[in-house]
């Protein structure tokens, strides 16, 4: 100690000093870098929530209010969480055409990173469920079989056996949930849009929402196999009856007719 | 000429012809008629006539349907297990691995996808009773709007009326067999309507289904309905139905040479015989092309019956959309009473179904009480020539449709973007409004088709020839009808109103006219009066338009 504190008046003192004190501070700085990275995420956050209350005034206000606590039109909208936004804007249900029984699906007009701004402005009103993420919805591994009782348990009232939709009071109808995204089924069972109840995960567990996601896909996508042949819309006895009748009988008759048509005739003269 | 007395034990007669010679067919014959006695049948029946028209093969489309059910049934039943035990699924269809189901379904489930032609089978077997049903419905409308269910054929179509009835039935315990989510609803359905019924409802149910719903016996029970009872009782009303149109002979449309005497066609052997047989494998044909191509009741996507579990869009098959819709259009009233209650809702319902299917039934009754006509008729109606009674038949028809648009409502609203309430209101209405429409604008079309049959027999068909005369004037040529043509047009009869004649006498008395005679005489009118039938041209009138000068 002796040197150092001999050298302390050393020219060169100051410069060490100096030196040890930037050490220190990049030293320092280095080991509080993450909370430093938090504290960017959260600057950009809340640039997506700016940027998504803008698109909010413009497409959604109208009806839900400036500040999200909805009107006559439309519901209010804290606490729905990123993933009914995810939902119903993802699938074009919103922004709404027209008010009405219910709001259909149609052409999706933004872009996925405006649909995330947008689910991070309403999401910042309450708290409600996030969009999920791709490992909670992929429905591979899941159990297909389970997928399907549940699905007959608590879907199929609304949704037919298979998924094609049925029909609601007033109106209002359960679409098809043809070749619909996981995500959205997922998101859908989460938040219950529009006329469905909501299946939290007390309801139904993230594994019986990836079981029936899971289930959907075999049944009721484009490559899904119908053994029979031709699945008539999978409705069930209506179209059948329609098809029986029409073609079935229909045929059987225009047969009837051409053998009539063919009979040993005394010739004309 | 042989001289010997004793039997020939040879059998061998004249020497000139020994039975070794005759050729093998006819030695075959000899010893089939030897203890059959076929030549005598055969020498009466050979020769029967049969009328040649497309709608005549309607019954045969019916008849031949039923036959494809019966063989396929019999498939059917190798593979099937009438039992409701329930069992873990391992077949090859992956969506339902390790469920548990009856056997009932499982079964169902090999027989499509385990079982050699199973699924093809099942679904020749289901397509051909939906045909079947509409086969016999059209059949039927097509007996009614003819006329061909007056005497001697009242009978004969109380006959096909109960096989009607019985294929319903039949189609419907069949479809409940498999016991799946969407039959399982229907029984449960069913069920519901038998429990609406006063007094005896729960006694029914308890009895059928061995206890409380859906218990553990309904597709057993079922199963022996469907295998034997019903179809046993329909092969006998098909023979019967069958005797009665060969004793009857059929019937045929107005013609020259037809009369009510007479049968104009071709023999059944062997032209009839060639055609009806060759009918027999188009229609199988058709119906298994039809199966090889499109899905029916597929309940793999189904699912297996639990109680606790329904679906949307669940409806029966076609023939039963008719109840359903009864169901479905019905406000939900109830009576609470006595500690009680009556379901209105369904009850009034099943009484409907019942009333609406009988009052067909009873037509020929009806109609040859108002006619008070007891002779037999061999010639058919055209349709136009009996307005009432088409207008009648074409409101009982709407009726029907409507109430089928009610059994499908949900559908209907879906793929038509309505609102199901509304389309049960349109239905609710329609029940009542759409036949009495249906029967107006019908009765009018026949009896301008009257007047316009009226007219071609008095001024000849428009030939599209325009003529101008001399004289500046445009006249359209119109060419008299064949002598063939004339007869068919107005070979039919028309009844004159029954009246009830004086109700006082010459001395003042009064007489009393009871009221059905009151009621029968305003029918007649309304089937026969003035405005309700065009009276067909007389000879008379015909002469004098046709020899008259001028461009008539």
């Amino acid at each position: 100690m002796k040197k150092l504190s001999a050298r302390r008046r050393h020219p060169l003192a100051a410069v060490v000093v100096l030196l040890l004190a930037l050490a220190a501070t990049g030293g320092l700085y280095t080991a509080f870098a993450p909370a430093d990275k938090a504290q960017a995420e959260t600057v950009a956050q809340s640039l997506a929530i700016d940027e998504g209350k803008k698109l909010y005034a413009v497409g959604c206000a109208s009806c839900h209010g400036t500040g999200g606590e909805g009107s006559t039109d439309g519901p209010a909208l804290a606490g729905v969480g990123a993933a009914a936004v995810d939902f119903q804007v993802g699938t074009g249900r919103m922004p709404a055409q027209q008010p009405g029984a219910q709001v259909p699906k149609k052409k999706v007009i933004y872009s996925q990173a405006q649909i995330d701004q947008l689910a991070a402005f309403v999401a910042s009103l309450g708290a409600g469920p996030g969009v999920p993420a791709k490992e909670q919805y992929n429905p591979e591994g899941a159990d297909i079989a389970e997928g399907g009782e549940l699905f007959r348990t608590n879907c199929a009232q609304c949704h037919n056996f298979t998924g094609k939709g049925g029909a609601l009071t007033n109106g209002k109808s359960a679409p098809t949930l043809e070749d619909v995204d996981p995500k959205h089924i997922y998101e859908a069972m989460q938040t219950g849009p529009q006329n469905m109840p909501s299946f939290p995960d007390t309801t139904l567990t993230e594994k019986n929402k990836k079981d029936i996601i899971a289930y959907l896909d075999v049944v009721n996508s484009d490559d899904s196999e119908s053994p029979g042949g031709l699945e008539l819309g999978g409705l069930g006895p209506v179209s059948e009856g329609l098809f029986g009748w029409i073609f079935g009988l229909g045929g059987l008759i225009a047969v009837a007719v051409w053998v009539a048509a063919r009979t040993a005739k005394a010739k004309k003269s | 000429m042989s001289t010997t007395t004793t039997p020939n034990p040879s059998g061998a007669g004249a020497p000139g012809r020994s039975r070794e010679k005759a050729p093998a067919g006819e030695k075959v014959a000899d010893w089939a008629d030897g203890r059959l006695g076929i030549y005598s049948l055969a020498k009466a029946n050979m020769r029967k006539i049969f009328p040649d028209h497309w709608s005549f093969m309607l019954g045969e489309i019916c008849l031949y349907s039923f036959l494809i059910i019966i063989l396929t049934g019999v498939y059917l039943t190798l593979f099937f297990h009438p039992s409701m035990n329930e069992i873990e699924y391992h077949g090859s269809y992956v969506p339902l691995q390790g469920q548990l189901m009856s056997e009932a379904f499982a079964s169902t489930m090999d027989i499509s996808f385990d079982v050699r032609g199973g699924l093809l089978i099942r679904q020749i077997h289901h397509w051909a009773a939906i045909v079947f049903l509409a086969g016999m419905f059209v059949h039927m409308m097509r007996v009614f709007f003819t006329g061909a269910f007056r005497k001697p054929r009242e009978i004969n179509w109380l006959f096909g009326f109960l096989l009607f009835v019985l294929g319903m039935f039949t189609g419907f315990t069949g479809y409940s067999l498999p016991d799946d989510l969407l039959s399982g609803t229907g029984v449960r359905f069913t069920q519901g309507a038998i429990l609406a019924t006063p007094v005896v409802g729960t006694y029914i149910s308890m009895f059928l289904f061995g206890g409380e719903f859906p218990g553990g016996d309904f597709v057993s029970r079922f199963y022996s309905i469907h295998i034997l009872l019903l179809p046993g009782i329909m092969l006998g009303l098909v023979v019967g139905h069958l005797i009665l149109v060969f004793y009857h002979k059929h019937t045929q449309f107005a013609g020259p040479g037809k009369t009510n005497k007479n049968v104009v066609g071709m023999p059944l052997l062997p032209v009839y015989m060639a055609k009806a047989g060759g009918f027999f494998f188009l229609v199988f044909g058709f119906i298994a092309m039809l199966a090889a191509v499109a899905s029916i009741n597929p309940i793999w996507v189904l699912g297996p019956y639990r109680p606790d579990q329904v679906s949307t869009g669940a409806q029966p098959d076609w023939y039963m959309g008719f109840a359903e819709g009864l169901i479905r259009a019905m406000p939900g009233w109830e009576i609470n009473a006595w500690g009680h209650t009556l379901v209105l809702g369904v009850f009034i319902p099943l009484m409907l179904f019942g009333l609406f299917l009988g009052i067909i039934a009873m037509y020929p009754f009806i109609e040859s009480w108002v006619t008070g006509d007891k002779r037999e008729h061999h010639i058919l109606d055209r349709p136009r020539n009996a307005p009432t009674r088409t207008a009648f038949g074409v409101a009982w028809v709407t009726a029907y449709m409507i109430m089928l648009i009610g059994g499908g409502n949900d559908i209907v609203a879906t793929h038509f973007h309505l609102s199901i309430n509304s389309v049960t209101w349109f239905v609710r209405v329609g029940f009542f409004v759409g036949p009495v429409i249906a029967f107006v604008v019908t009765k009018r079309i026949c009896l301008g088709l009257q007047r316009r049959d009226k007219d071609k027999v008095l001024h000849g068909r428009e030939s599209g020839i325009i003529k101008r005369l001399p004289h500046g004037e445009f006249v359209e040529v119109h060419e008299p009808l064949s002598q063939e043509a004339l007869h068919t047009l107005t070979a039919h009869d028309q009844y004159q109103p029954a009246e009830i004649g004086p109700t006082v006498d010459e001395n003042g008395v009064e007489r009393k006219v009871k009221r059905p005679q009151k009621l029968r005489a305003k029918l007649s009118e309304a089937y026969f009066g003035e405005d309700n039938q065009i009276p067909k041209p007389t000879a008379e009138e015909y002469k004098e338009i046709t020899s008259g000068h001028g461009h008539h």
